[in-house]
């Protein structure tokens, strides 16, 4: 909400400066948004009259104005402003006038006439970001008259951003309760005197949902000019409010909403059919609205019709049908009461939102409705004349909001703050706000005015306490922390440790969004079920991610769109997958590898990563938790056939895959080099193995290498399994240090060379040990795989 | 001396002289003293002499020997260091050549942030709880007191899947989740990311919160302000003028606003802090009683604080950051710049 701050002043005007009063707002949970003068500093701009003009001899788009300024003889001036015309008021800068900008005005001459001043628009004085042409002033402008005394510039814009408990601050007379309150200070309500029927004509009005609209009131006013001009400070006080000036009935309407927060309307009352019904419109029903919308109506939204139709959005928006115009003689003024739950969520549902929607919402002052009806009356009659008929009122009491006494104990409020407030502090902050104060035994019972929706127990009373008080001037202590010995766990490592391993081993952590472009999520992942926002910000951001590469991808092509040549990226996060019908949201830790194993430098030839530079980053994870990992050939649609693995625990479950990206979608998302990714299960790959202790052999180890010739299709992990399935007790380590092919060997095998690490925990071995254990290995290695030894 | 000794003596001095490295000086060494060396020799012909003459002639011998014998040692350990010199000086690199092998990577400043607030609270004993991302409607606000059609759920942009499901606006909904399963007293910290409908200069879709609570016998404003002082002085290292402001959140009452003076300006005034002197940096308050009531904690019994803070915008604050679209962009040149 935007105010003038010269307004606010009619009504309480403490003694401090914009810039305290402003600091006191935004301090008192009122935040101010902005502040900004109504215009920017010039000074010796009067109001001037153009008398005649005549064409420039020399420039086409030149006039030569007569301009009578106050003076005794009126000024010639050169203007190019297209709206200038003969009889025009006009703000005029004399000679030695200082525009915003610093920008003097002399007397000079354009195209060999002189000129003795400038007429000005409203952007040169500082006034509007923009203008086209001359600001125009009222006929009844008085000539000579300073144009900052005159529209009285000296004021200022106080933006506010208001909570949406703080409805009652709405208003200028809302607001200016409040700095009131804050200052100490009597806020003295200006007194609306009824209005006196002129004749006895109403409309009836029926209200079909009195929970809805607790109080309707409506007057008929006949005979008005609709084409009165408003006055100047009226329109002026609509414009800094943002508002712009579409016609006396409407801007009065408007005047009284900022005035005292209570929303009007006016219908063309010759426009109505029979009676105003208050009620739910049928489903479907349609309306034509003020904005030009036609919309169809949903059966809970409550509407204004007439006996034929729907004629406006209950508290949201005026009809089409019903509005006033230029043309209007005789209108029905409604001021009625709509309740917040029956009008929340309707206007954005709707789409719209509008000053009336945002207050319903949020609360107007039932109390309020008959004094607004009588202010905006009494303006009318003023500037557009008519007679004013009785006040229809159709009001249900019971169904109006009451507000209820609210107990405040000292003992609880003491306990809350932190500290004690003086007995007469406490009730002189309540009465500030209007609020009733009933002293009890333990504390007091207070009862808010009907405009504060906000106060309804006990800790929003605290709350305004706390607030009027200060809260900088509350206490601040340090909070008793009732401490635990926290636990130590062994049987799961913290991911960040993991974190700062693939750190350690180059990649960098990226973030990225949960939400990825649905062509990236189908390539990566065609086979998993995602899940799509009902409103996303883009096609790019609209699905949730099945799996954290979709990010990587992407944070990796915009890398590589930057001259990068390497890439090392991970990411921890949740995906979402859905499965059975259900979805889930699971923990994964994910990296990307691509272009050379280090940076370019001298010292190393540059090789490009590959799947096992990739996978010893995965194996070194697992050497921090302890737990075995096996690795097992798969197909996965994003990856390499040949070169996709999945990840076993030890458990059998599914820890996660590695692998090169397909070529085909290598290509298809525009990389140029292979790509390496894995992904992991965090609640998987967290598992950690307490280390157990196993006595050191004090017996010397001997160490036996075999080259054996194995078929192609024997992987190194099935040798492994098979020495290690035969649980020798003196096998104590067991490596693989070399795969050949070629010379040799024959086509369709290779060799491996396998270390053997041998020792006895009781005795040195003997040679007759040694050769028993290994050729039992080799024995089993035949008998299992059809190992051979090499010759 | 005989003349064949003298002769000896000085072939064999000469020899040293002449010597250039320590092979040459190890075979003049054996020519001269070697089994069947020159010196050797001459003290086999002391047999010939008679016994009157061998002591004599033997102590001659020595002499000579002993004279090579001081000769050589001097000669070798010049060698030696000459030998030495020479191989350091081949051995000498270039140590201002960068050193071989992986360079390390780094984590995002998200992270460091949230390590730096999890550091700091997990040092009075808060624990860090997780929650999820895809919430429905009652965690996400029902039971925060946001019920249906409530305007606060305007302010919030929510991503919806369907009418009961969304993305988390916030990681308060984390509050509800810990006091449905535990019971006070309760100390938490919950990070993670949260959702915005919302994107532009300073709006990011996703972003990172910190939520916190405590909930024990009797926690006070005063305590809520306490902790809050206290974080921020220990998350910039200094101390920073900090203050609290009225402010609604439906979940917290009193609810407050904290701003810091502007880090950038020192609080006279710019444009990051619109000329205010001050930044906005979290929202907190004494936890609402209908938030007690949703969770069946008992609210006379009990009170708490709630905090929460954007994770990006202390980051951006602490190290200067100007674009918050950055953070999700992962451009190495932007991710290197946090080690």
């Amino acid at each position: 909400m935007r105010i003038s701050e010269a307004w606010l002043r009619e009504y309480v005007n403490p003694a401090i400066s914009t810039q305290q009063l402003v600091g006191q707002l935004t301090m008192a949970g009122l935040e101010v948004d902005s502040v900004q003068a109504v215009a920017a500093d010039f000074s010796g701009v009067v109001v001037g009259e153009v008398l005649s003009l005549a064409q420039h001899p020399d420039a086409d788009r030149l006039r030569v104005c007569q301009v009578a300024v106050g003076g005794p003889e009126p000024l010639q001036i050169v203007c190019g402003a297209s709206n200038v015309r003969a009889g025009l008021k006009v703000a005029a800068a004399l000679i030695g006038a200082v525009l915003p900008g610093d920008f003097k005005i002399k007397k000079s001459k354009l195209r060999g006439v002189e000129s003795y001043g400038m007429l000005c628009s409203e952007q040169e004085l500082g006034m509007a970001a923009e203008s086209q042409g001359l600001m125009e002033l009222p006929n009844a402008a008085p000539v000579g008259a300073d144009i900052r005394a005159y529209l009285a510039l000296d004021d200022t814009l106080i933006e506010l951003d208001l909570t949406p408990n703080r409805a009652d601050c709405l208003s200028v007379e809302g607001l200016a309760r409040e700095v009131a309150a804050l200052n100490g200070m009597e806020l003295e309500l200006r007194q609306t005197e009824p209005v006196p029927a002129c004749h006895q004509q109403e409309l009836p009005v029926h209200v079909s949902a009195p929970h809805a609209c607790p109080c309707y009131l409506g007057r008929m006013i006949l005979g008005v000019n609709a084409t009165a001009p408003t006055p100047l400070w009226m329109q002026e006080r609509l414009r800094r409010s943002g508002l712009r000036s579409l016609g006396p009935l409407v801007d009065v309407t408007n005047y009284v909403l900022l005035e005292l927060g209570q929303p009007l309307h006016a219908f063309d009352a010759d426009k109505l059919q029979g009676g105003i019904h208050v009620r739910y419109a049928r489903q479907d029903e349609p309306v034509a609205l003020l904005n030009g919308q036609n919309i169809p109506l949903d059966s809970d939204t409550l509407i204004i019709a007439d006996t034929n139709q729907a004629l406006a959005l209950a508290g949201v928006m005026g009809g089409m049908d019903s509005a006033v115009s230029g043309t209007t003689r005789n209108i029905f003024l409604e001021c009625a009461f709509f309740s917040p739950q029956t009008l929340a969520g309707k206007a954005r549902r709707y789409g719209l939102h509008t000053d009336s929607s945002h207050r319903f919402e949020r609360g107007v002052d039932p109390t309020l409705q008959q004094r607004a009806i009588e202010r905006a009356s009494q303006l009318i009659l003023e500037i557009a004349g008519g007679q004013p008929g009785p006040v229809t009122q159709m009001t249900d009491a019971a169904a109006l909001p009451k507000r209820l006494p609210v107990r405040l104990r000292r003992q609880r409020l003491e306990r809350l703050l932190g500290m004690a407030l003086p007995e007469a502090h406490i009730t002189g902050i309540f009465r500030c706000l209007g609020m009733a104060v009933q002293p009890e035994s333990d504390g007091w019972s207070i009862t808010p005015p009907g405009r504060r929706f906000d106060i309804a127990i006990e800790a929003d009373l605290i709350e305004e306490l706390a607030r009027i008080h200060g809260y900088n001037r509350l206490p601040s202590s340090r909070p008793l922390m009732s401490a635990q010995l926290a636990p130590a766990s062994e049987n799961v490592i913290d991911i960040e440790r993991l974190k700062d391993l693939l750190v350690d081993r180059g990649y960098r952590e990226a973030i990225t969004y949960s939400f990825v472009d649905a062509d990236i999520q189908n390539l990566v992942a065609p086979d998993d079920t995602f899940l799509r926002l009902q409103n996303p910000i883009s096609a790019e951001l609209s699905v949730m991610r099945t799996t954290l590469w979709c990010g990587l991808l992407k944070a990796a092509l915009h890398n590589t769109h930057r001259q990068q040549d390497r890439v090392r990226l991970f990411e921890t996060g949740l995906r979402f997958v859905g499965i059975d019908g259900q979805t889930r949201q699971e923990k994964m830790l994910a990296g990307l590898v691509l272009g050379g194993t280090y940076d370019e430098q001298w010292g190393e030839k540059t090789r490009k990563a590959d799947f096992f530079d990739t996978k010893a980053d995965v194996e070194a994870l697992f050497k921090l938790t302890g737990c075995p990992a096996q690795f097992a050939k798969t197909e996965h649609p994003a990856l390499h056939p040949g070169q996709s693995a999945k990840i076993l625990a030890e458990s059998g479950d599914c820890i996660g895959h590695l692998g090169m990206l397909h070529p085909t979608l290598e290509k298809q998302l525009g990389f140029e080099t292979p790509v390496f990714l894995f992904e992991l299960s965090q609640d998987l790959v967290l598992a950690k193995r307490k280390p157990a202790f196993k006595p050191l052999s004090k017996f010397p180890s001997v160490r036996r290498d075999l080259a054996l010739l194995v078929e192609e299709h024997i992987t190194a992990g099935e040798i492994i399994a098979t020495v290690q399935g035969m649980a020798e007790t003196l096998l104590k380590e067991l490596a693989i240090f070399d795969v050949y092919r070629g010379q040799g060997v024959a086509a369709g095998y290779k060799s491996i060379a396998l270390s053997l690490v041998l020792q006895n925990d009781q005795q040195t071995l003997t040679d007759a040990d040694i050769d028993a254990t290994v050729n039992k290995i080799l024995e089993t290695l035949t008998q299992k795989i059809n190992a051979t030894l090499r010759e | 001396m005989s003349a064949t000794l003298e002769e000896t003596l000085a072939q064999s001095l000469k020899d040293l002289a002449s010597a250039e490295d320590l092979a040459r000086l190890d075979q003049i060494r054996v020519h001269f003293l070697g089994k069947k060396g020159l010196f050797t020799e001459q003290m086999k012909t002391l047999g010939s002499l008679p016994p009157e003459q061998r002591k004599l002639a033997g102590q001659v011998i020595n002499q000579a020997k002993d004279r090579f014998q001081s000769q050589l040692d001097v000669k070798k350990t010049a060698l030696e260091t000459e030998a030495l010199a020479a191989r350091l000086a081949s051995e000498s690199i270039d140590v201002t050549l960068p050193g071989r092998g992986q360079a390390v990577g780094g984590l995002h400043p998200v992270t460091t942030t949230l390590r730096r607030i999890h550091e700091i609270f997990g040092g009075v004993g808060f624990k860090v709880v997780e929650g999820p991302e895809i919430e429905d409607d009652y965690h996400n606000f029902t039971a925060l007191n946001i019920p249906a059609h409530h305007p606060a759920r305007a302010m919030h942009d929510t991503f919806y899947f369907d009418a009961h499901t969304v993305l988390r606006t916030h990681t308060s909904p984390v509050q509800i989740r810990v006091m449905e399963t535990q019971t006070p007293p309760l100390k938490v910290i919950a990070p993670g990311r949260v959702y915005r409908c919302d994107s532009d200069l300073t709006h990011t879709p996703m972003f990172h919160q910190v939520e916190g609570f405590l909930v024990d016998t009797d926690v006070s404003f005063a305590d809520l302000k306490g902790i809050i002082y206290e974080f921020l002085s220990a998350f910039f290292e200094k101390d920073i003028p900090v203050r609290f402001r009225p402010s609604y959140f439906p979940f917290t009452e009193p609810s407050a606003e904290v701003d810091i003076e502007c880090v950038m300006c020192g609080g006279a005034g710019c444009r990051v802090c619109k000329q205010t002197g001050w930044l906005e940096v979290m929202g907190c308050g004494m936890i609402h009683p209908e938030v007690f009531k949703a969770v069946n904690v008992d609210g006379e019994r009990y009170t708490g604080f709630a905090f929460g803070m954007g994770v990006e915008r202390l980051a951006m604050l602490r190290y200067g950051i100007n674009d918050l679209r950055l953070f999700f962009e992962n451009d190495l040149k932007f991710l290197e710049q946090f080690n």
